[in-house]
């Protein structure tokens, strides 16, 4: 019973954000609601016994990644933007296009049910974050090494992509 | 004994004149004018000691054997034909050379007289430019003169009637520069050439009819081809080789041209239309005479329309003031005299008449060429007089041509024509009327011009009046020798009737055929009593027109101004010739004139229209069509190409709009259309709902 | 316990809503937002059927997908600066140098 409602709270707390982000006028307004949604999509997480990545999801996302959105649009000019139209001209079309998209998908997803749609088996994934830390570094090091890399690539690309040209 | 060395040679007596006009071509011009004179003359003067020594030793031979045949080469080979009596002959002409009485007659007089006026033109033509060109023509005459006395058959004696023709356009047109002297020069060369169609066509005609050509086979061939006396096709060929002879010999309607003719130098007048080349019709129909004697027709024709000429030439003569104009009528009587002869059978006679006429007509043009060059080139007769005691050689002599031409003996106008006439009367008295009041005229128109030149009084204009001076020697010389044959030249044909024995008739008789001369024969020997009543009335007609000459011009000098104003319109008439040569220009050249104004509107309308300018229509044309082509069909697939690339490729162009949205945009249609083939979802849509 | 379906359903309408406003809205920071959101999504959708099989790969993937939503955050962030200091605009319709 909790857990319906706690998930109904937050599925409908994430949807309804994520429909804010999208059609707010003022771009800051639109950051606030995507840190509502990304914080209920990391009580998702909690529910779906993902500790770790909950933790994750709320201390890189929402507290990194989201600042970094608030500081480039504290950057970039925001009073212009303010009066100018904000949908572009194939807003109609893509919003037919999105639905036939989801309306595919949700029919690929009734399709497959028989198979999806087995229950869980708690009891491997406890407890969490040591379970993720040992499959990380033993099985997953590669990628592991991989995303640090990566990680290098992204920061020295925004550097040199924010710095003036000297 | 007998020598034959110059038989032998008679085909190099046309040669030298020929080499000496070969000479003037090439270098004539850059040779001074003596060497011009010692070649031309002395060529002359050559063929004449050739000519001279040929007739000696063809005298030489007994009478039946004067035929004597050289042949230089085989011209047109022989090959076998049929002629239309039937017969299988072997026909071949020659460029041979026939010696026999008639043709020795012709060469000596040619080359004789020939001489005699190349000798006066070194005077006459000394100071004209031109000097050697005059030369060079003369000798090339010469060459085609000889060549078609001594031809041995009628192809070659057309070879030489042609140059003859050519030679007398050139020397006629001497002085080009002269509108008048060119277009005599045409006239002279066109009329000719209608003679000369009759004349090829006469030779075609005896070619088929009797398979040969050569003169000396006629004989044997009429024989052979049983032909009957009076044949259609004997009588064609007479009429067609009259024709030539009528546009050579200046008879009617082919006359006019001769007194055109005198636009050209005096010597030229004096030698060609006076002595030699005019005579060649009158040689070309005796030589003939085989083919006559078959045609009695064709023989009428040749009298009468001889007899009309002469009476009609001599009308004209009566009223021309200009000196060579009368000379030139006077030319053109005369002829029809010698065709007269012919036509009447009597060959002969008209033969001698030629040699008689070749001596006092040149005399009668040399004299008158001397006369115009004393008054310092005057020709009119109205503008001389009293010139007797000024120019003594030049007017003894020349009172002497004309007492020989009006017919007074013993001189040799005499015996000629009153043979002519005494023939003609034996065959029609008609004819001998009309030959006897010619005769007459003749007498009056020469005097009437003797008394307007010579004497009476002087109407010569002042300023000329001093330079009347006597000619040099080289030009009064030939005057005194001509003068001299025409006292005695007619004494060889002293008739039997006044006790001479005619030795000319002789010696040409065997020429003549057989048919006629039995006839002759047969006549002469009944006709003494008319023959010295005809003799009687030719000198007394001869003398009436010289007193009536007399009466008119020098002692009554104002009678022919009235006899003019009493018939003005018969003197206009007569004295603008009968309006003969406007009439043939209506009728003939204007109409010619037509045809080549309508031939070159064809040739500039539809020729050079149609055609060029037609062919330069459709170049346009079809070049505008490959334009159309070039731009529509190629240009335009070319055109067509880039168009379809730009349609195909604006779909393509328009999805690069750069804006990040259209390309997630189509990032979602792709994973649509992805999704849409994978998951099957019509099909399994149907399956939801069972 | 929640069938997988109800969070799965959930991940698509995140999708969903997130693919609309990559293609409609003209900022391109909120078009970057709107990615975050879509990622989210598929992080749902991972850990969603880690749980169901019981395996921690699901979450392991989902952690890398979180780094490399950072990443591409601050790159595709740098861009933007980048751009706007040249073309004072953020305007995603003004971007179009690269057209035909």
């Amino acid at each position: 019973m909790l857990d319906k409602v706690v998930f109904y709270f937050f599925a409908g707390l994430a949807v309804l954000s994520a429909i804010l982000v999208v059609t707010r006028r003022n771009v800051v307004h639109s950051a606030i609601f995507l840190i509502t949604a990304l914080l209920a999509t990391a009580g998702i997480f909690l529910q779906l016994h993902a500790e770790f990545l909950f933790a994750v999801q709320i201390i890189l996302y929402v507290g990194g990644i989201m600042v970094l959105f608030i500081f480039v649009i504290m950057l970039v000019n925001l009073d212009v933007a303010l009066h100018q139209v904000q949908f572009n001209r194939q807003t109609l079309l893509a919003l037919l296009l999105t639905l036939a998209l989801a309306a595919q998908l949700g029919l690929g997803l009734r399709l497959g049910r028989s198979v999806m749609f087995a229950p869980a088996r708690p009891g491997p994934l406890e407890p969490n974050t040591e379970l993720v830390g040992r499959t990380l570094f033993q099985n997953y090091m590669l990628p592991f090494e991989i995303a640090s890399i990566l990680l290098l690539v992204a920061m020295i690309g925004a550097v040199v992509m924010a710095k003036k040209k000297v | 004994m007998h020598s034959v060395y110059f038989l032998d040679h008679i085909w190099l007596i046309p040669l030298f004149p020929l080499a000496g006009a070969a000479l003037m071509l090439l270098i004539g011009r850059r040779l001074p004018n003596n060497a011009v004179s010692t070649i031309c003359v002395g060529s002359v003067f050559v063929s004449f000691v050739f000519a001279l020594g040929a007739v000696v030793q063809l005298f030489g031979l007994p009478a039946e054997q004067r035929v004597v045949e050289r042949i230089l080469f085989e011209w047109v080979p022989a090959g076998p034909m049929h002629t239309s009596a039937g017969q299988l002959v072997s026909f071949v002409a020659d460029w041979g050379f026939l010696l026999d009485p008639l043709s020795s007659v012709m060469v000596l007089v040619v080359t004789g007289v020939g001489f005699l006026i190349h000798f006066y033109s070194i005077g006459y033509m000394g100071h004209e430019g031109g000097y050697y060109r005059f030369f060079g023509y003369m000798n090339l005459f010469m060459f085609s003169m000889l060549t078609l006395v001594l031809a041995n058959n009628m192809l070659l004696m057309f070879v030489g009637w042609e140059g003859v023709g050519l030679c007398s356009y050139l020397l006629i047109g001497f002085y080009f520069l002269r509108k008048s002297a060119a277009d005599a020069g045409k006239k002279a060369f066109l009329v000719n050439r209608i003679g000369d169609a009759g004349f090829m066509l006469g030779i075609f005609l005896t070619v088929g009819t009797l398979g040969t050509i050569k003169f000396t086979e006629f004989g044997p061939a009429l024989a052979a081809g049983h032909f009957a006396v009076g044949a259609p096709v004997l009588v064609a060929i007479g009429l067609l080789l009259f024709v030539g002879a009528t546009g050579k010999s200046a008879q009617i309607p082919l006359y006019v041209w001769l007194p055109d003719a005198m636009e050209g130098p005096t010597p030229v007048s004096a030698l060609i239309h006076a002595a030699t080349m005019v005579t060649a019709g009158v040689y070309m129909v005796t030589r003939h005479n085989a083919i006559y004697q078959m045609a009695p027709f064709a023989l009428e024709v040749v009298a009468v329309i001889g007899a009309l000429t002469a009476i009609f030439a001599a009308t004209m003569g009566l009223l021309q003031n200009d000196i060579k104009r009368v000379l030139a009528y006077s030319t053109i009587s005369q002829l029809g005299y010698m065709f007269l002869a012919c036509g009447v059978g009597a060959y002969v006679a008209g033969i001698f008449h030629l040699m008689t006429h070749a001596f006092f007509k040149a005399l009668l043009f040399l004299g008158s060429g001397s006369v115009i060059h004393a008054l310092s080139g005057e020709q009119d007769m109205r503008k001389m007089g009293a010139l007797w005691g000024k120019i003594p050689a030049t007017a003894k002599t020349f009172v002497i041509g004309a007492v020989a031409i009006a017919g007074i003996p013993p001189l040799a106008g005499f015996f000629s024509k009153d043979e002519i006439l005494g023939k003609a009367f034996e065959h029609s008295p008609l004819l001998w009327i009309i030959g006897f009041v010619t005769a007459g005229m003749t007498a009056f128109y020469m005097f009437r011009l003797v008394n307007m030149t010579f004497f009476g009084n002087s109407r010569v204009p002042h300023d000329v009046e001093h330079h009347i001076q006597e000619s040099p020697k080289t030009m009064t010389v030939p005057l005194m020798v001509l003068a001299v044959l025409s006292v005695i030249g007619g004494w060889i044909g002293w008739p039997a009737a006044l006790g001479g024995s005619n030795r000319f008739e002789r010696f040409l008789e065997p020429v003549i055929s057989r048919p006629m001369a039995e006839h002759a024969e047969a006549a002469a020997t009944h006709a003494s009593a008319m023959e010295y009543l005809l003799m009687l009335a030719s000198i007394a007609i001869a003398l009436a027109g010289i007193w009536l000459a007399r009466l008119l011009y020098l002692q009554r000098a104002e009678l022919p101004g009235k006899i003019a104003a009493s018939w003005p319109r018969l003197y206009k008439l007569v004295y603008n010739k009968y309006y003969v040569d406007q009439i043939y220009d209506a009728m003939f050249v204007n109409r010619a004139k037509d045809l080549g104004t309508t031939l070159g509107a064809f040739d500039t309308n539809v020729i050079d229209g149609l055609g060029v300018d037609g062919a330069g229509w459709l170049t346009r044309f079809t070049s505008r069509l490959s334009i159309w082509w070039d731009t529509w069909i190629v240009d335009g697939s070319v055109n067509l190409a880039a168009r379809m690339v730009w349609i195909v490729s604006f779909p393509v162009r328009m999805v690069q709009t750069g804006l990040v949205s259209s390309y997630a945009l189509l990032i979602v249609i792709g994973l649509l259309i992805f999704l849409g083939y994978y998951l099957h979802p019509l099909r399994e849509l149907r399956t939801l709902f069972h | 316990m929640i069938p997988t379906s109800h969070y799965l359903f959930l991940s698509l309408a995140l999708f969903t809503i997130g693919v609309i406003g990559v293609l409609t809205r003209r900022n391109v920071i909120i078009i970057l937002m709107s990615i975050e959101l879509i990622l989210n999504a598929v992080n749902i959708n991972l850990i969603a059927f880690s749980r169901m099989f019981g395996s921690v790969d699901g979450q392991i993937f989902a952690l890398f997908v979180i780094t490399d939503a950072a990443a591409e955050a601050a790159v595709g962030l740098g861009i933007i600066i980048a751009f706007f200091r040249n073309r004072e605009t953020v305007l995603a319709d003004e971007m179009d140098i690269l057209k035909w």
